[in-house]
């Protein structure tokens, strides 16, 4: 899929919501980082769950039963297969990514005591920061954290240098993309250093599982959280994939139904994972649309998925690169970088506020995101309080690019010449 | 309407130079307000005398909105009753819920602050307009109820 291709126009016919207008403007939208538009075979995929084979999982022993419990484990199959899961077994739904991540910290942190260390990165999204700081103030633990350079990446030296993963670290978590920077970490590296002291590696694969292709022992990890909506699925759907054995070394997380063996007034024993990790009716409906975003993915192909972001990616750098006023942060080539790219806009000496530009450019019909997208400690150690961020996927084009660049020229001259 | 008017230039007259900004003493009360969706932060102080505003001063980082509108309160409230005060803050607070429903009453008593009738249309940004002013109600209010107001005037205490 090339950037100008009929597969694009393909691709973007789709995606209904794209030839909408916004504010009698054709919409541009730059904010899948955020959360992706869903094409008609996903949508079409829930409604046809509801209208013909609605019914509860693995407890209706009737017809619609069986064909709803084969619809969402037929999409735990999808999506084990998208991500090089070595069974179904590995895959655990989830609300979404943050439930995930909290899933993660609730079950390793059983054991965790005072003294004990847990490593994340200053680059997290909010959802691999505080079920860690949560965990780090019911156990005694200590949260450290990566610094990262000053082109936006992790500080691997910096980390050598203070010794950060060292015998007292039990659990190592780190984004495999930051939602900000679009910087993607050499998760592996990492993980065979925390591996190396014996602690278990989380990755907070949420905006890398949508735009690359994922093969999760390659990321070397023992936990992946990543979530539906952003890789086309419905919202309400996440996901935890875990090595087999460690999940079944794991505490149960969420007490309810259908994660049981045997319930008994005296206690009860659990089910083998992932459904000891499922408590209560899941979403079903929702693991089936994200299994069909799933295919949709397939077909379209991820590795050509990636390709055609990537030329986006540097497009986009190049046009704002050129752009007067603007300052990417972060890495500023493609080289081990995605499409999500945060920058500020000033008008000489004046910094124009992210919600300012976002308001002006979305009365334009584009759609990004303005402020710290959940990444606050990230936006303090650049030394900003805010940014706006712009982010591709498949259905973007280099006329979208195109938008958001004449866009922030006339911002910047708007208020270049009212301030 | 279009985004453009929003930006009232009245309003970017505030942003360019913000009124009463900078944080003074004396003060009997200061609070730290944020917006915790897009991480717009005012640290506002309050002086009391005898039931009179005579002091509002604050530190903010912000959006146009936030801080013109920090600067068009400041503008308002400083000199009037308290009870005045809060009168003026349920008015805006309506102008803000007006989804852009110009009364015409709050022309006289509003002033610049009706600038802001814009942004009553963008549901997004009304957390930003009124910052300042929940802020200025919060330390005004915590100012009466610990009577530091004219007990200890002129002495600084941290809310």
């Amino acid at each position: 899929m090339t950037a100008q291709s009929d597969a694009l126009a393909a691709v973007r016919a789709d995606f209904p919501i794209l030839a909408r207008e916004v504010n009698s403007e054709p919409l541009t939208y730059l904010d899948s980082a955020n959360t992706s538009h869903k094409p008609r075979q996903v949508v079409d995929a829930v409604a046809e769950h509801y209208l013909r084979h609605n019914a509860n999982v693995a407890r209706a022993m009737h017809t619609l039963g069986a064909e709803a419990t084969a619809a969402f484990e037929g999409a735990r199959e999808k999506v084990a297969r998208f991500v090089g899961a070595a069974q179904p077994a590995e895959i655990v739904f989830t609300k979404n990514a943050s439930e995930a991540l909290n899933l993660a910290a609730h079950t390793l942190g059983a054991g965790l005591r005072p003294g004990d260390e847990i490593v994340t990165t200053v680059m997290e999204h909010h959802s691999n920061i505080v079920p860690w700081q949560l965990l780090a103030e019911r156990s005694g633990a200590t949260l450290r954290w990566f610094d990262i350079t000053a082109d936006g990446r992790l500080d691997l030296e910096k980390a050598r240098a203070e010794n950060l993963i060292n015998e007292r670290t039990k659990i190592v978590t780190l984004a495999w993309v930051s939602n900000v920077l679009g910087t993607v970490n050499p998760t592996a590296e990492v993980a065979a250093a925390a591996h190396g002291v014996g602690a278990t590696v989380v990755v907070d694969a949420s905006q890398g599982v949508p735009h690359l292709p994922t093969d999760v022992a390659a990321l070397g990890a023992d936990l992946v959280a990543f979530t539906g909506h952003k890789m086309l699925g419905p919202t309400g759907i996440g996901v935890l994939w875990g090595r087999y054995d460690l999940l079944a070394a794991l505490p149960p997380f969420l007490g309810g139904g259908e994660m049981i063996e045997v319930v008994r007034m005296a206690g009860s024993t659990y089910a083998p994972p992932p459904h000891r990790f499922e408590a209560g009716t899941p979403p079903i409906a929702q693991a089936v649309g994200l299994g069909a975003a799933v295919e949709y993915l397939e077909g379209v192909g991820i590795a050509a998925v990636a390709a055609h972001e990537h030329l986006l990616t540097e497009y986009a750098l190049q046009r704002l690169h050129a752009t007067a006023g603007v300052q990417i942060l972060g890495p500023q080539t493609t080289q081990d970088r995605t499409g999500a790219i945060s920058f500020t806009l000033a008008a000489g000496d004046l910094e124009i506020h992210p919600h300012d530009l976002m308001q002006l450019l979305d009365g334009r019909g584009i759609a990004v995101r303005g402020g710290h997208h959940c990444a606050r400690p990230l936006h303090e150690r650049l030394g900003i309080q805010a940014s706006t961020r712009a982010s591709v996927y498949l259905y973007n084009t280099r006329a979208d690019i195109d938008r958001l660049a004449d866009g922030l020229a006339y911002v910047r001259d708007f208020f270049g010449r009212r301030l | 309407m279009n985004a453009e008017d929003l930006y009232q230039e009245i309003i970017l007259d505030h942003y360019r130079a913000k009124h009463h900004s900078g944080l003074r003493e004396p003060y009997a009360c200061q609070v730290s307000h944020v917006n915790p969706t897009c991480g717009d932060e005012i640290e506002l102080r309050v002086n009391l005398d005898g039931g009179v505003v005579a002091d509002v001063s604050y530190l903010a980082r912000g959006c146009s909105i936030s801080q013109a509108s920090a600067s068009v309160m400041s503008d308002l409230v400083i000199g009037k009753t308290v009870e005045a005060a809060f009168g003026l803050s349920d008015e805006f607070t309506e102008l803000m819920h007006s989804r852009g429903d110009l009364q015409p009453q709050w022309e006289d008593e509003l002033e610049d602050a009706v600038a802001f009738i814009g942004v009553a249309k963008f549901p997004a940004r009304v957390k930003c307009a009124l910052l300042g002013w929940s802020a200025f109600k919060d330390a005004a209010l915590q100012a009466l109820e610990s009577g530091t107001a004219t007990a200890t005037k002129g002495v600084p205490h941290a809310g």
